[in-house]
């Protein structure tokens, strides 16, 4: 299912990395955050919507490590922010897409503004298409239900694919095999 | 046909960046298509479609009940519109209350058909559509050329310099670049609207969801960011339950644009909460708009199983020529003319339901399983009802009309048609036919028709008789193909029989919306083809055959004329396709081809309706191995020859360059043969061969098998 699913997203543009651990997985991002320029200053902030994958002081010592990266998200921060992180729900197998209930405004805000997305999900997590994870989110329940494919794109100049119009340019899929490690 | 829109098609001709990018595009869209449809069952999927579909149009009140109570008990307020201005007033209403100053507008077609910009700017809010292509399209002050990709028929140097003068400063045209001045340009305007306008592409009822597809992320900016979001739906986007949503998103994206799934997709259901943390006003407006009359028109009502993806005109051979601009209106293309007909009024589609060719491309594409085609000759034929035909139409018709007087005439013509004939072709031939050969030649009507050849031919006896239709081209302008075909089955063990009596198969005049005159021909053919008894009524016109087989019936229907359909039942059961008929006595061992031998390398154009109607194209290749022939296949071998009937002559300036596009396709196979399976195509296809001087036969299936026979 994990390699279906990555290649399917790394067919329409995703990035696609996998860690055992949660611990790996965060370092991961700090590291790559930090590489591609994150820092206090307005249009390098990085915006994390956390819903539980940091435990304990791990927020606050990821901040020491980055100066830049915010967890309070407000409009012009996410505006204002290179990068964004939330956690997805599901990924979908024979689309390469990524489903969760973004009914919070945080998780949209992050997904949508800042140049690039991380989304964070568990390798479990993988189910096989539409039909499945109808099945687990229902609008009965979530407000807002987005699915992402693969980063922004248009072809509306002379049909040339180009990449990150509106939505973010980059989109980079972190897996973690144990999130509760 | 007017004589501006006769010169909006040439301008649309004559634009090579239009007709470069959208010939292209479909050329690619194709394999793309069939590539993303991998592995999936289409004809299931578009079924189920179709059944959901059809559901919710004929249930629209109720899930629009169902919709609203859904919606606003979540926090949603649905507001139910009749008319175009009651949409219009209302949103204008929600502008003025809330004191909106600025729009961002997420794609929307529906907004288009109500010109809801023009009404927003009228009223001094200042309104930005934020899809790329109608962006560019708003800043040239220019409508869609393209459902989906609205700035089809644009240079990335046009674009440029629109952008520069918007920016004032002077950019490259480089596209990386471009698309980065939209973002950076409309990322502004995202922060600083005040209201949010989206369409949506799918309305759930039982949920009060609205799903909304896109892949460049301005929906979601749409949706997110405004406090004021609405959404302007057209009824047709209902379906009953959630569940339904899966197929329809599994073909939208495949069928618009060859994606698995596009960029995002977002399901809102309800009020959501701001970025202050206030609740979105989120305003659903229901616009019926005529759809419910069209949901109560039997022959229209499949028309709302449309999910607008735009696959119709992807692969219409018309459109990829023309254009969206031609049609004038905000929908084009097939599904466009007959959206046309209904959202504004019947005679706006009176120019550009001419531009259909019949060819019969989109219906098997259709995910939504619409006949198009049927929907389009429905408006001819209504429209002939409202307006009456042309004189030169009333005239014509009423010779056809008349079987004794049509082939008088016919003969006459072969007479004074004689003078202008050159090797077998004439510049100008008599009677309705004139003016049309640019670009072709045509075929003199023969000097003995094959009504009167049959008499002479001395056939074997036989027990079995196969009934023979002929149809007016292989009778008067090639009466050598329906000798070769006594021939074969002569030699099958058949014996021919041609009831004198048999006429126009009625499909000139049902192309032209003369329904009457398509029952007379109807009712006169079947009165002649089922006196006799015989095991086959067989035709080698697949036009003729599709006639036979299907559409007496469906005229008599469609005039409520019941008296003869149990005998247009009877016919339709006996009519047989020659190629059809043909493997079946090969496969039979009744018709026994000559063993050894190679008469070459041949290559094969498949004619509409045999192809798409008959739903052969097998058959006759089978036979042509069997044969010996080799078959190179050429690029679009199914793609129209541009004949269409009548219509090379009505619209010769879109005619041809589709034969071209065919002649071309024919020599770059290197073949010096190309065979096909209807006297139609033969006729424009050797016309246009001779005329460019190339040195390629063109020949019926049915002479080619002729000569490889064992006696």
């Amino acid at each position: 299912m994990f390699e279906k699913f990555k290649a399917r997203a790394e067919g329409v543009g995703a990035e696609v990395y996998r860690f055992k651990t949660r611990t790996e997985a965060l370092d991961f991002i700090l590291s790559f955050l930090k590489t591609e320029g994150v820092s206090d200053s307005d249009k390098s902030y990085a915006v994390w919507s956390d819903s539980g994958f940091l435990k304990g002081d791990e927020k606050q010592s990821a901040s020491e490590k980055l100066p830049g990266l915010k967890f309070e998200i407000n409009r012009e921060l996410a505006a204002g922010s290179l990068a964004g992180i939330c956690e997805m729900s599901y990924a979908l197998a024979d689309t390469g897409s990524l489903v969760a209930d973004q009914t919070s405004i945080g998780n949209r805000l992050v997904s949508t503004l800042p140049a690039i997305h991380i989304a964070v999900i568990g390798t479990d997590m993988i189910l096989e298409d539409k039909t499945a994870v109808f099945r687990k989110i229902r609008p009965e329940t979530s407000n807002y239900i987005a699915f992402i494919t693969g980063p922004s794109r248009t072809a509306d100049i002379e049909r040339v694919l180009t990449i990150g119009v509106h939505g973010p340019k980059r989109l980079v899929i972190v897996f973690v095999d144990e999130m509760k490690g | 046909m007017g004589k501006k829109f006769k010169k909006s098609i040439n301008s649309a001709i004559n634009n090579p960046v239009l007709t470069g990018a959208l010939g292209k595009f479909s050329e690619a869209y194709r394999v793309n298509r069939a590539k993303a449809y991998e592995g999936i069952d289409f004809e299931e999927l578009r079924q189920t479609i179709a059944d959901r579909k059809a559901y919710a149009a004929a249930h629209l009140d109720e899930l629009a009940e169902t919709f609203k109570k859904n919606a606003e008990a979540r926090g949603a307020k649905v507001f139910r519109a009749d008319s175009a201005q009651e949409a219009i007033d209302y949103i204008l209403k929600i502008a003025s209350d809330n004191d909106v100053k600025s729009v961002v507008k997420s794609k929307s077609m529906a907004s288009e058909e109500i010109h809801l910009n023009k009404h927003l700017e009228e009223i001094g809010v200042s309104v930005k559509e934020t899809d790329l292509g109608e962006w560019i399209i708003q800043l040239a002050g220019q409508r869609p050329s393209h459902m989906v990709m609205p700035a089809i028929h644009m240079t990335k140097e046009e674009v440029s310099d629109l952008f520069s003068k918007e920016i004032h400063e002077r950019l490259s045209s480089d596209i990386p670049r471009l698309v980065e001045v939209a973002r950076n340009e409309l990322r502004e305007k995202f922060l600083e609207a005040d209201m949010g306008i989206t369409g949506g592409n799918i309305a759930v009822a039982e949920t009060g969801s609205i799903v909304i597809v896109t892949n460049e992320g301005n929906a979601r900016m749409t949706t997110i960011l405004p406090k004021i979001h609405v959404a302007l739906v057209g009824i047709e986007k209902f379906v009953e339950k959630f569940e339904d949503v899966v197929p329809i998103l599994t073909a939208l994206p495949r069928s618009a644009t060859a994606q698995l799934l596009t960029s995002y997709v977002s399901v809102i259901t309800g009020a959501t909460p701001n970025t202050d943390g206030t609740m979105k006003d989120l305003h659903i407006v229901l616009m019926d708009n005529h759809r419910t009359e069209m949901a109560k028109d039997p022959k229209f009502a499949q028309a709302l199983q449309c999910i607008r993806c735009g696959s119709c005109l992807n692969v219409c051979p018309i459109f990829r020529l023309v254009g969206g601009h031609v049609f004038g209106s905000t929908y084009t293309g097939g599904i466009g003319t007959i959206l046309t007909a209904w959202f504004e009024e019947l005679g706006n589609s009176e120019d550009i339901q001419g531009l259909c060719i019949q060819c019969g491309n989109c219906k098997e594409v259709c995910p939504g399983k619409l006949d198009i085609p049927e929907m389009i000759l429905e408006i001819r034929r209504r429209l002939v009802v409202e307006k009456g035909q042309s004189l030169a139409q009333k005239a014509i018709f009423s010779i056809v009309n008349n079987r004794k007087m049509f082939h008088a005439m016919l003969r006459t013509a072969s007479v004074t048609g004689k003078p202008f004939s050159k090797g077998g072709y004439i510049r100008h031939l008599p009677l309705f036919l004139s003016d049309l050969t640019e670009g072709r030649s045509l075929p003199a009507i023969a000097a003995t028709p094959f009504r009167d050849e049959f008499k002479k031919i001395k056939q074997p006896a036989s027990a079995e008789k196969i009934g023979f239709y002929s149809g007016c081209l292989i009778d008067f302008a090639y009466p050598e193909m329906g000798v070769a075909l006594v021939k074969i089955l002569n030699k099958a063990g058949y014996e021919v029989v041609y009831p004198q009596d048999q006429t126009c198969c009625g499909a000139p005049a049902r192309y032209n919306g003369a329904y009457e005159v398509a029952a007379n021909n109807a009712a006169d053919n079947i009165k002649a083809l089922l006196r006799d008894d015989v095991k086959y009524i067989v035709s080698a016109c697949p036009t003729c055959t599709a006639a036979l087989k299907y559409e007496f019936k469906s005229t008599f229907e469609s005039l409520g004329q019941a008296e003869f359909i149990a005998d247009a039942e009877r016919l339709s059961a006996k009519t047989i396709d020659f190629s059809v008929l043909a493997k079946q006595l090969v496969d039979e061992g009744r018709l026994r081809l000559k063993k050894g031998q190679n008469p070459g390398v041949l290559t094969y154009h498949d004619s509409c309706h045999l192809k798409r109607t008959l739903k052969v194209s097998e058959e006759p290749r089978e036979i042509l191995r069997k044969a010996g022939y080799e078959i190179n296949e050429m690029f679009e071998c199914d793609m129209c020859c541009g004949m269409g009937g009548s219509y090379s002559i009505k619209l010769p300036e879109i005619s041809r360059p589709i034969l071209e596009r065919k002649l071309t396709n024919i020599k770059n196979t290197g073949a010096s043969l190309v065979a096909m399976d209807c006297p139609g195509c033969v006729m424009q296809i050797r016309g246009g061969l001779d005329q460019s001087g190339e040195n390629i036969e063109v020949k019926h299936t049915l002479e080619l098998i002729a000569a490889l026979i064992e006696d």
